[in-house]
């Protein structure tokens, strides 16, 4: 218990990693992810055949092979993204670590993300979108006025998982370089280990705090969102 | 028909490219001692060693991705480097040849767990003697000491520790070289291996990696035109050897295996063909730590 607690800094710093982590990329990933669902189930036949095959290849690839092509393929032929650390927030620079930590989990989860939004806009009859149409609206007044709306419920559910499994997929940064959570729960066993069980327990109890409060996020706005049908 | 031939030619010449892409994994320095099992072991009935005697093989936890400590490249039969060699000194002194060592591969996670277990019954993999892990597991030894040290480009400007400060530092995530890293200033970024630390360091994305100097030797060597080890040892490391707390008696069995070969000359020719390859000459063997009663 000690080796937690005593360093309690360190295993709150860990989570905030995972939890910047998660919160950045799952921003990018919603709007990626919302372009791509458009694009798939939109009028143009070359971005929607683009954004399948953009779904197929992240959906089918597991996500360690695309941190290992974006950590230590891409800089092998000069792709760092070094030059974002001139970047500040505050007088907090922003390390290249983070970022491609942040470029693989993002274009992992969008391709999620896409798919999770396009079962919503399925949800929706075509009906409306037909009706919508039929007044004058153009594809895009369509997606925002109509579809988009009325799919954004059926897609609380099933993107609350998209999430949830990204806050846990971030642990595969502890292998690249981020001092996240999972990081520090091998920092702590290796420096701790007659101590190992209370590390683990408490480190999962970290995550099942943050996947729980997703999910009543999730619950909550599932419940604000119902309409009578 | 000529699409198909054409086809064919391509996958053959895609298999030719993966198999010599292949053929660099193996290592081709697997220089090993020659160790012969002693004959007329004798140990007391009810030791462990006696029933390791008696069943005539043995399994040791060792770390493959360390040139020089312990290391196996794809294809290779056995692990290579000095931790294995000690490993068959041991096992001859139990009457156990070389070819009934069954080698297992431990990473820094694992080695309590499976002393624990008894899934091995002994470890050997860079493992520092530490009080926390003696209380959950016995350590004897130590049998090589060494301390941390920094591997950087060759054209990099860091001569020292002092000049990791706020610079990017790999190691392995979670192990106590990033933790002094992390002491000394710089920024630490954890790999899941020694080796991906070294790609980081090659491809600039980060100024330098550490770990004990004897690891870091083996990866200079093998790239001496573009990676140097720099700076004096800023931490010291006691490799012991673990074995499970149900076997008290392991401990000063070890020992004396250890203290014999010390005197015998087999220690220091261990090292001459593992980490003695880069360059160095065998130091002064360790004073051991005493087994508690």
């Amino acid at each position: 218990m000690e080796a937690v607690f005593g360093n309690f800094d360190v295993y709150l710093a860990g989570f905030g990693l995972t939890i910047g982590l998660a919160v950045v990329s799952g921003v990018l990933s919603l709007l990626l992810g919302l372009l791509l669902a458009a694009a798939r189930v939109g009028p143009v036949p070359v971005l929607a055949r683009a954004a399948g095959l953009y779904v197929t290849l992240f959906r089918n690839t597991p996500l360690l092979v695309v941190f290992i092509f974006i950590a230590i393929a891409l800089p092998r032929i000069g792709i760092t993204f070094q030059s974002i650390e001139v970047i500040a927030v505050g007088d907090y620079n922003v390390s290249a670590f983070f970022v491609r930590a942040v470029v693989a989990l993002t274009l992992y989860t969008s391709a999620f993300v896409c798919e999770a939004i396009r079962s919503g806009i399925n949800a929706v009859p075509v009906g409306q979108a037909e009706a919508a149409r039929a007044i004058g609206l153009d594809f895009g007044q369509v997606m925002r006025l109509v579809v988009l709306p009325q799919a954004a419920r059926a897609v609380v559910p099933p993107m609350a998982s998209v999430f949830i499994a990204l806050t846990k997929n971030t642990s595969i940064a502890a292998a690249f370089g981020i001092a996240e959570a999972a990081a520090t729960m091998r920092r702590f066993t290796n420096d701790n280990a007659d101590q190992r069980v209370e590390i683990f327990l408490l480190v999962a109890l970290g995550y099942i705090v943050i996947v729980e409060a997703i999910a009543f996020s999730s619950y909550a706005l599932e419940r604000r969102w119902k309409v009578a049908r | 028909m000529r699409t198909t031939r054409i086809k064919v030619a391509a996958a053959a010449a895609g298999i030719a490219l993966l198999a010599a892409g292949c053929g660099n994994a193996g290592s081709d320095e697997g220089e090993t001692r020659d160790v012969e099992a002693v004959e007329d072991a004798q140990f007391d009935e009810g030791t462990r060693m006696a029933e390791l005697n008696e069943a005539g093989e043995i399994t040791i936890g060792v770390k493959y991705d360390q040139p020089g400590i312990g290391f196996k490249g794809a294809g290779d039969e056995d692990p290579v480097g000095f931790d294995p060699e000690i490993g068959k000194i041991i096992a001859a002194n139990l009457g156990i040849d070389p070819e009934n060592i069954n080698w297992v591969e431990t990473i820094s996670d694992n080695r309590e767990p499976f002393l624990q277990e008894n899934e091995v019954d002994l470890v050997i993999a860079s493992y520092s003697i530490t009080d926390e892990r003696r209380e959950v597991v016995g350590q004897a030894g130590p049998y090589y000491v060494t301390g941390q040290q920094l591997l950087v480009p060759s054209d990099s400007d860091i001569a020292d520790v002092a000049d990791v400060e706020g610079e990017e530092v790999c190691s392995v995530t979670g192990s106590t070289s990033l933790d002094n890293a992390r002491a000394e200033g710089a920024e630490p970024r954890g790999f899941d291996t020694y080796s991906e630390c070294v790609d980081q360091v090659l491809d600039g994305t980060v100024a330098a990696m550490t770990t004990d100097g004897a690891i870091l030797l083996g990866y200079a060597a093998e790239q001496p035109e573009a990676l140097k080890v720099v700076g004096e040892p800023f931490s010291e490391e006691r490799y012991g050897i673990g074995y499970s707390q149900d076997y008290p008696e392991l401990c000063q069995f070890i020992n004396d295996t250890l203290e014999q070969s010390f005197e015998d000359g087999s220690w220091e020719e261990a090292f001459d063909i593992t980490l003695g390859e880069s360059g160095d000459d065998a130091p002064e063997p360790p004073a051991l730590d005493e087994c508690a009663a």
